[in-house]
């Protein structure tokens, strides 16, 4: 196991390298930001000189990453544009990014598990086609056109919940935004969990259960549900990973101040320091979210060892 | 139908193997999906060579996998219904005048978000152009975007990732952690960023940077597959009959893998045209004069309230080709899985 | 997950908190104002809040309710009255004395002196303090030493500022600059206390101003709260308790919530929004003209576009697009045709003036006439660039070539290249890569006609992004600025504009109105020439 891991953890360094390296030239490639700090205005030639100076934007593309990563490796993520330590920024929008998350992940356990269970349970039933016709539409519907659409008739026709997210980012506030991030995924866990169900209701051990005169909802509970949802709690594990970082359009419809807001403004101010740290801490949560699920796996099912 | 193949508790389940867990794609849900599907796929290649019950190994049998599949796709509704879907998809897709001689480009400023009048079924966008004629003017686009990237991720994943399985080494490697790499960069962002700096009007680029993000997930799909086919018993004895690497891999190997390629690749399709939709949402996606259901939704989506159906055609149109072709992908998924039968 | 069956604030929450999310969170009751403070949209100001290096609404927003200068806009009328000066006075309107108000003082107690302003200037202009608005000092004597064009600096400070007293102290300019104390009211002219000098980390953090607000908190990125300061002793004492800037990322959310009560003030109504307005506010919507023009302009750094004879094309492009239906049917109205290079808030006194005339009117005959005579598009075709993640540019530039393909009816010989990023765009720009047409809006950093038309047409000029160049028109401008008499002096302007309407290197599209809903909570709402909202007038309750 120790081994395993240690391999795994010397495994992420080339990919953290060529993941950084990858954003790194992708920000380059958009180009000078210096000119966009002026605004509508033309750069003064000098301050602007100064700026690039100051930023290492003179310096060849190479110089400039080995630059980076060796302050970030210092602890240092740089500073933003409007004189913010990235490091602050990330504090302020990771808590609320991972509330959203949070509040996604319920969403899909509560709801994507039980559709799903229904559904195995009642596989081939017109209640089962049903649902599976249901996933299959949400899949099919972009998040921007379900936000927008929940956002008008929820937040502002019927007035049942507001209609954006206060900079507090409350729980309460974020369960639309959290719906609309979690349909998808929700969609998911309602097949996968069906699947898995559906593939165990006929296993020999749910048998002898029924077998022995185990009253119906035991065997589900105790024995159908608690080998058949393994494949489902380790996806949602790695979900989280996938879920922060996809939050942009979620977070810009609900003026959610997370890491997608700051990834947008980011981006549309080529705004290279606070981009590429985002997205760095991005890969190592993805890294080892995959890391932590693959090891989830070899605790919830003993059948798993790890070399 | 025969007995379903059943497996015990104790047997090796679906997702015996931690490298191939499902690992989130950054492209999804129904990325995941697939690959997830296709995954589970695969193992029906491993079980024949377990210890107990009857294996139906592909050659042992009267009938192939694929003559079967079809069989059973024949008479499956879903991938009827689908399939003539599509058909007619694409019809409109190569010649959009069999529905309407409009101009999707012909816009009358003065009909701005009117409604429906005789000849215009579908009323008006902001700019006063005809919902109905770009609604369908824009199939073309879109379908052109899924399909042409789905082929261009399919064969780039399937080579790249078929090499690395079959010959392994270093190359698999080097393989394995590149894809990582690219599973690593959010979709969106991504986007955001290669394709602000692109300046052409046509849907190459889109689809370009959607092979781009796609290829690593078929990839790892085939690379899966070729190693679970070249483990099997034809290919050792072809092997140790002294067949090289190329007749191996093409001959022996690839038909028995592409099954799960197939599978991912048509519900992928359908998520990259919902990804096409998103990009141009956030102003990177396809260019005017493109008319595309992307372009016509994004700019729809903020007029909800006072024009809903400006929203509803287009994104009606996409979600009915995304579904089409998901559907499809599980119908087909459905049919080449002997557990499910 | 046992028991949880509901994702209820209250389990989430407990999650949370197990989580050390800051549990806070969890508690707060609603949002909006509490006794006498309001709430406003806003978005994060793109540079540090420092006066010489916020050159854009939104950070001008907050400095002007922290900030008092020497001189101020009247919001009603745009006229520069003295503030905190008392006397700006000069002989040959090239040497000024400044004489200082008694009795104004920072929010921290620190006294405004003489010092206050010529420290805050030397220190923006600077290079080593890499303030953006720098050029602004550009026509004092010494700028040169402080912010070469090259290399390091040879001095502290600018020779031509000079402390005479706590209350008075001189400025040399280079040129004789007649209208330059109407400038002062910019807030890259703003005074800074000492607490700036010693630690501007802290200062930025939370700024202290003379102003009739100070800074109570500011979250980057998310919120600034300002309350009134009660020790304020201008004439323009702040009449609500306070102000909430709230970041919003997208206006139409920030207009989706004023309408459903968590707001009190949007002073950004988004395009689409705009038919409802009547519906949802009723009078409490404000539409009216402010110092901004939207215009395209030409690369006639490109000799297909500023070869001979192809004034006749521009004029025409000009006359094909009607102004009048798409500022009515996309912007309802909260646009105003141009009729010229300037802005209606300038009052005719100021200079505005049709000199547009007929070639800002549509004529679909006749453009289709002088783009033919003119020898036609160059390639038969024409792209309208702008960058489309803020505002509705992407709208009207796709009714703007909409009306161009119709009057030529040639197919989409007109298309629209929409950039994803404003940074990408500014780029473009600045380093003259467009190849056709491209947007440009011009918001005045001061109500002058001179502010519109030197800066944007003259040679060489630093926004001249068109590289249009014209010696009479250079000329005019000289003269203007020479001009000591302020009525003459418009009219050179005038005059200089009259070229442009015959040149047509930009073509005005319209004038840009500010506009702003309100919540019923407020009273007294208004906009000054700048869009943004007057804070310290409105009244709550």
């Amino acid at each position: 196991m120790g081994r395993y891991v240690v391999r795994r953890l010397l495994q992420m360094i080339p990919v953290f390298i060529g993941t950084t390296l990858l954003i790194f030239l992708m920000v380059y490639a958009l180009g000078d930001p210096v000119a966009a700090l002026f605004g509508d205005k033309a750069p003064d030639p000098a301050t602007a000189a100064r700026i690039r100076e100051d930023l290492h934007l003179d310096e060849p593309l190479w110089k400039q990453y080995l630059l980076y990563m060796g302050a970030i490796f210092r602890g240092d993520f740089g500073t933003a544009f409007n004189g913010q330590r990235v490091t602050e920024l990330m504090a302020t929008a990771f808590p609320v990014t991972l509330r959203l998350t949070l509040v996604a992940v319920v969403i899909e356990i509560v709801v994507g598990i039980t559709l799903g269970v229904v559904s195995g349970l009642k596989r081939g039933r017109p209640l089962d086609t049903g649902l599976l016709v249901v996933t299959l539409v949400v899949i099919s519907v972009p998040t921007f056109v379900s936000g927008y659409l929940l956002q008008f008739l929820l937040g502002v026709k019927w007035g049942w919940v507001s209609p954006s997210v206060s900079s507090d980012a409350r729980l309460d506030e974020l369960i639309l935004p959290g719906v609309v991030l979690a349909l998808v995924s929700l969609a998911y866990v309602t097949r996968l969990s069906r699947t898995s169900i559906a593939e165990n209701t006929r296993a020999d051990y749910v048998r002898t259960a029924i077998a022995k005169g185990l009253p119906r909802h035991r065997v589900i509970t105790r024995h159908l549900l608690r080998n058949s949802l393994i494949p489902v709690v380790t996806f949602i594990g790695a979900d989280v990973g996938a879920l922060m970082g996809g939050a942009i359009v979620t977070e810009r419809i609900f003026n959610i101040h997370g890491v997608g807001y700051q990834l947008y403004q980011g981006i549309l101010r080529n705004n290279s320091p606070t981009v590429v740290g985002f997205v760095t801490i991005l890969v190592i949560v993805f890294l080892v979210a995959n890391l932590l699920v693959d090891l989830l796996y070899a605790v919830l099912d003993p059948r798993i060892r790890y070399a | 139908m025969p007995e379903p193949y059943e497996k015990g508790p104790y047997e090796k389940g679906p997702y015996e193997n931690p490298r191939e867990a499902i690992a989130p794609t950054g492209a999804g849900g129904a990325m995941d999906l697939a690959m997830s599907e296709a995954e589970t796929l695969d193992k029906r290649e491993t079980e024949p060579t377990g210890e107990e019950g009857t294996p139906p190994g592909p050659g042992g049998r009267p009938r192939s996998l694929w003559t079967d599949a079809w069989h059973q796709l024949r008479r499956n509704p879903v991938f009827l219904v689908s399939s003539l879907l599509i058909a007619f998809l694409v019809l409109i897709a190569i010649w959009p005048q069999v529905l309407t001689d409009a101009d999707p480009l012909r816009c009358d400023l003065a009909k701005s978000q009117e409604g429906s009048e005789p000849g215009h079924p579908f009323g008006y966008d902001t700019q006063g152009c005809d919902v109905y004629a770009r609604t369908v003017h824009g199939a073309r686009a879109s379908i052109t975007v899924g399909i042409a990237a789905t082929l261009g991720a399919a064969l780039l994943g399937s080579l790249l990732g078929g090499l690395a399985g079959f010959f392994g080494g270093w190359g698999d490697a080097l393989l394995s952690r590149t894809a990582d790499v690219f599973f690593g960069i959010p979709v969106v962002l991504g986007g955001l960023v290669f394709l602000s700096v692109v300046t052409s009007t046509t849907v190459w680029p889109v689809v370009g940077f959607i092979v781009l993000l796609g290829w690593p997930q078929i990839a790892r799909i085939a690379r899966g597959s070729v190693i679970t086919a070249a483990q099997h018993d034809y290919v050792q004895a072809a092997r140790s009959l002294g067949a090289g690497s190329g007749r191996l891999l093409l001959r022996h190997v690839a038909p028995n893998a592409v099954a799960p390629v197939i599978v991912v690749a048509t519900i992928a399709l359908g998520t990259y045209i919902a990804l096409e939709a998103t990009l141009s949402f956030l102003g990177v996606g396809l260019r005017p004069p493109t008319v595309s259901w992307g372009i016509d939704i994004s700019n729809a989506a903020p007029q909800i309230r006072n024009a809903p159906h400006m929203l509803l055609w287009p994104a009606g149109a996409l979600s009915l080709t995304v579904l089409a072709f998901i559907m499809l992908g599980d119908a087909v998924r459905d049919a080449l899985d002997p557990k499910l039968r | 997950m046992r028991g949880a069956s509901h994702p209820t604030p209250w389990v989430a929450c407990a999650v949370a908190a197990v989580l050390a999310v800051t549990a806070s969170a969890c508690g707060g009751g609603g949002g909006g104002g509490s006794d006498g403070v309001l709430s406003s949209s806003w978005s994060d100001p793109q540079n540090p809040l420092e006066p010489a290096n916020t050159n854009e609404v939104q950070g001008g927003k907050v400095l002007d309710m922290v900030f008092r200068g020497l001189k101020r806009y009247d919001p009603g009328t745009g006229e520069a009255r003295d503030m905190v000066a008392e006397a700006i006075e000069t002989t040959d309107s090239q040497n000024f004395t400044v004489t200082l108000k008694k009795g104004w003082t920072f929010s921290n107690g620190e006294k405004v002196t003489a010092g206050s302003f010529v420290d805050a200037w030397n220190y923006a202009a600077h290079i080593d303090n890499k303030q953006n608005n720098a050029p602004f000092f550009s026509d004092i004597v010494g700028y040169e030493d402080v912010h070469p064009e090259s290399g390091a600096a040879r001095a502290k400070s600018m020779r031509g500022l000079v402390v005479k007293d706590e209350r008075t102290f001189t400025v040399a300019l280079k040129d004789k600059f007649s209208t330059w104390p109407e400038t002062l009211g910019y807030q890259a002219f703003m005074p800074l206390p000492q607490a700036f000098f010693t630690d501007r980390a802290a200062w930025l953090n939370k700024p202290v101003g003379n102003g009739p607000y100070t800074v109570d908190s500011y979250t980057r990125g998310s919120e600034m709260r300002l309350r009134r300061w009660d020790g304020y002793q201008g004439p323009d004492k702040a009449r609500n308790a306070g102000v909430d800037l709230r970041v919003y990322t997208d206006n139409n959310t920030a207009y989706q919530d004023l309408i459903s009560g968590n707001l009190d003030l949007v002073d950004d109504v988004p395009a689409q929004q705009l038919k409802n307005v009547e519906s949802d506010l009723g009078d409490r919507y404000i539409n009216q003209p402010a110092l901004i023009l939207q215009t395209l302009v030409f690369p006639l750094y490109r000799p297909e576009w500023s070869k001979p004879g192809m004034e006749k094309v521009r004029l025409g492009i000009s006359k094909a697009i009607n102004r009048e239906q798409i500022t009515r049917q996309i912007y309802q109205g909260t646009r105003t045709p141009a009729k010229d290079w300037t802005s209606p808030a300038l009052g005719e006194k100021g200079g505005y003036a049709d000199l547009c005339g007929d070639a800002c009117v549509f004529d679909a005959a006749e453009a289709k006439r002088l783009i033919a005579e003119g020898g036609g598009l160059p390639g038969g075709r024409i792209t309208l660039t702008s960058n489309v993640d803020t505002g509705s540019h992407r709208q009207w530039m796709d009714a703007v070539c909409n009306s161009v393909n119709n009057v030529l009816g040639r197919g989409p010989v007109c298309t629209v290249n929409p950039v994803g990023t404003f940074a990408d765009f500014r780029n473009q720009v600045t380093e003259a890569r467009v190849t056709g047409a491209f947007r440009s809006g011009w918001q005045a950093d001061y109500p002058l006609i001179q502010n519109f038309l030197e800066p944007l047409y003259y040679t060489g000029a630093s926004s001249n992004y068109g590289k249009f160049t014209d010696r009479r028109f250079d000329a005019l401008v000289d003269r203007a600025n020479a001009e000591a008499d302020q009525a003459a002096a418009v009219k050179h302007f005038q005059d200089a504009e009259r070229i442009l309407a015959a040149q047509m290197p930009a073509v005005p599209l319209w004038y840009q109105n500010g506009s702003a809903g309100y919540s019923e909570r407020l009273s007294d709402v208004k906009l000054n020439q700048f869009s943004v909202p007057v804070y310290d007038r409105i009244t709550v309750g």
